[in-house]
């Protein structure tokens, strides 16, 4: 790849006959990057909001700790919806790279439906523990596990809608350079997500009960 | 369908292999960790060194096995900012908790 991307520059400035199109792949690889330096800073983010939790985790005010309110099965579920839809998404990934535009669209969909369950069952689980009177309101461990555990779900709400537009963009334009890169930044974004979330469940979850 | 053959964004794309590889890996790694809390078979530090172990571990294969994070894609790049991102997370995470550790014990004892 490494001669390779030399020699596409070289093409590039030596002669216009083929640089244009080998321009493209040198353009979308250089999009992609970019997206994963975007990716390691959104890595700092949740860093930052780790740390805050694990020095608040202890303040719980009086109000219940993670022993309380935690249920390990529910988060065991949500965890297994995560990781399909990774695995579902690297399936759509190969699909495009086979050029199959019904496929790529088929596991988007799963894909989709997938974490908008996951996005439904820490609804439910926010609504429930609000409901009880443990709110973000309640105490600094609980303020912290909302924030935490919240800006992670609106990331994987925000990447449903990624995935929305992609199936339209897929549907009305196809799959071109441009379509191919934008997924491929989704795939990252995806990804990410649960290796965040494989965080989420070992250092709150888990610790939490322990 | 000029690029049929390349994707943009590196070298390596996977094959359903390997996304077989890495999911099945990861559903191990999920289910001991949450074995070993549930069943309360173990002492607390095993525990803990158990969830750390497995969660470390299902990272690397998710980072290797789903996105494809290697040295030779983009000339290693993504992989060198990744490492530099860990030691930046490092510093941040391990310092605020140092520091705040050694900050409660001076603030509650005495």
């Amino acid at each position: 790849m490494t001669t390779q991307t030399m020699s596409n520059q070289n093409d590039h400035t030596a002669g216009h006959a083929d640089g244009h199109h080998e321009d493209h792949h040198d353009a979308g690889g250089t999009k992609v990057f970019g997206f994963w330096v975007y990716l390691m800073s959104d890595l700092v983010i949740f860093g930052t909001l780790f740390a805050t939790y694990a020095v608040l985790s202890g303040g719980t005010a009086g109000g219940p700790s993670g022993q309380d309110i935690f249920e390990l099965p529910f988060v065991l579920v949500e965890t297994f919806l995560l990781l399909f839809s990774s695995f579902t998404f690297g399936m759509g990934v190969l699909s495009m790279n086979a050029d199959n535009v019904g496929r790529v669209k088929a596991w988007l969909g799963v894909t989709f439906l997938l974490g908008a369950a996951f996005v439904g069952m820490e609804l439910y689980e926010f609504h429930h523990l609000i409901a009880e009177g443990f709110g973000p309101d309640r105490s600094a461990f609980l303020t912290a596990f909302f924030t935490l555990v919240g800006t992670h779900g609106l990331h994987v709400t925000f990447g449903l809608i990624w995935i929305l537009v992609m199936l339209i963009q897929v549907s009305t334009k196809g799959l071109n350079d441009m379509t191919r890169s934008r997924i491929m930044c989704l795939s990252l974004f995806w990804h990410f997500l649960d290796i965040v979330w494989i965080c989420v469940f070992s250092f709150v979850y888990l610790m939490g009960v322990l | 369908m000029s690029d049929s053959h390349t994707a943009p964004g590196g070298a390596s794309h996977g094959s359903v292999k390997t996304y077989v590889v890495g999911l099945v890996l990861s559903i191990v790694l999920t289910v001991i960790p949450f074995t070993a809390v549930m069943s309360g078979a173990f002492s607390t530090g095993a525990t803990v060194l158990i969830v750390v172990a497995m969660a470390v571990a299902q990272i690397l294969v998710q980072l290797i096995m789903f996105m494809h994070m290697n040295t030779k894609s983009d000339e290693g790049w993504n992989l060198t900012s990744f490492v530099f991102t860990i030691s930046i997370l490092a510093l941040v995470v391990g310092g605020s908790l140092w520091i705040m550790h050694h900050l409660h014990l001076n603030m509650m004892i005495g």
